[in-house]
């Protein structure tokens, strides 16, 4: 395209006006991305209102707030271990991005087998980052969390702690039969036919959003 | 499109340095926590290694590094008005904090 390679050669500020302003398509990115980007800018917003409200009834309450490290360790070898379980998800959801951006990386390659077997790697990470998350709740419901109370202080850790690990979840469970879909396409040559591969790139996106929000969960509400 | 190649392809190399950078990061914020440092070291380190991370997802993982200033500033730009909510929501619950001590611990 002709004009666009012509845009590029602007100082960068020109590059966006000219990108909004003349009469065309503003971003030169297929659709699909464009629309995947902007409902994780949503997700953005719904994640923060989250962690938004989560600070502020840390700041209010009067109790104590229960200690992260101490409720999130576990007995290991009859020691006790502070956030170990945190930390293993942690690096289990790490390693899925990585699969991830090297899936994207083959399927641009055109090479079928690696991006189905990367993708199909994601996936199963992150399935077994939702057993664990799985895991830790039965073991804080068993001791006594509510949304409404614990044993150790502020009756708000409880809700916070189920409201923001439980969306998480909730999107790394919807992500895992996203990827598995998709890897499905990728497998039957669907994509091979249309000739691009961009729906890898777009649900790469959403996975890597998925990481990227338990980056600020992590610091935020188990390192705090 | 600035380049011939469909999409955007990069070097392994790019994703597998920083896949590795991410690993290093992580167990630092976990360090952070084991080796227990308090008070303002711990939060400057954790939003420190936090901030640090989420900047090589979004840049390198998700290619915004590589993308047009077009789609840089629709998508980086709006989230920036959440640090006046966050900023709003702490300062209500330093005051709702005042309120429930003068009101519960007289």
């Amino acid at each position: 395209m002709a004009h666009d390679v012509q845009a590029a050669a602007l100082p960068p500020l020109r590059q966006v006006t000219e990108d909004f302003a003349s009469d065309k398509q503003a971003f030169s990115v297929p659709w699909g991305k464009a629309m995947m980007w902007i409902f994780l800018l949503s997700d953005t917003f719904i994640f923060t209102c989250f962690l938004t409200s989560y600070m502020n009834v840390r700041i209010s309450t009067t109790k104590p707030w229960p200690h992260p490290s101490e409720v999130f360790s576990l007995n290991i070898g009859g020691q006790d271990i502070p956030l170990i379980l945190i930390a293993i998800m942690t690096f289990v959801l790490i390693t899925s991005s990585g699969t991830m951006a090297l899936a994207v990386n083959y399927g641009y390659r055109r090479n079928r087998r690696y991006t189905v077997l990367l993708m199909v790697a994601t996936a199963l990470l992150g399935a077994t980052f939702v057993s664990m998350q799985a895991f830790e709740w039965t073991k804080l419901i068993l001791e006594g969390v509510r949304p409404w109370g614990n044993p150790w202080g502020a009756p708000q850790f409880g809700s916070a702690f189920f409201m923001i690990t439980g969306f998480h979840g909730l999107h790394v469970s919807a992500g895992v039969i996203y990827l598995l879909t998709v890897a499905r396409r990728v497998h039957n040559g669907f994509y091979e036919k249309r000739g691009s591969y961009e729906t890898v790139e777009i649900a790469g996106l959403y996975w890597h959003f998925v990481d990227l929000v338990w980056v600020f969960i992590f610091a935020f509400f188990y390192l705090w | 499109m600035s380049d011939a190649k469909e999409g955007q392809q990069h070097p392994l190399k790019i994703y597998l340095w920083i896949w590795l950078l991410l690993f290093v990061l992580s167990t630092f914020s976990y360090l952070v926590d084991y080796f227990h440092f308090h008070g303002l070291l711990r939060w400057s380190l954790i939003i420190t290694f936090m901030l640090l991370k989420a900047g090589f997802i979004v840049a390198i993982f998700m290619h915004m590094a590589w993308e047009r200033l077009a789609l840089k500033f629709a998508i980086l730009i709006p989230p920036l008005c959440l640090l006046i909510l966050i900023s709003f929501m702490a300062i209500e619950g330093g005051y709702t904090f005042l309120t429930r001590g003068a009101a519960f611990l007289r």
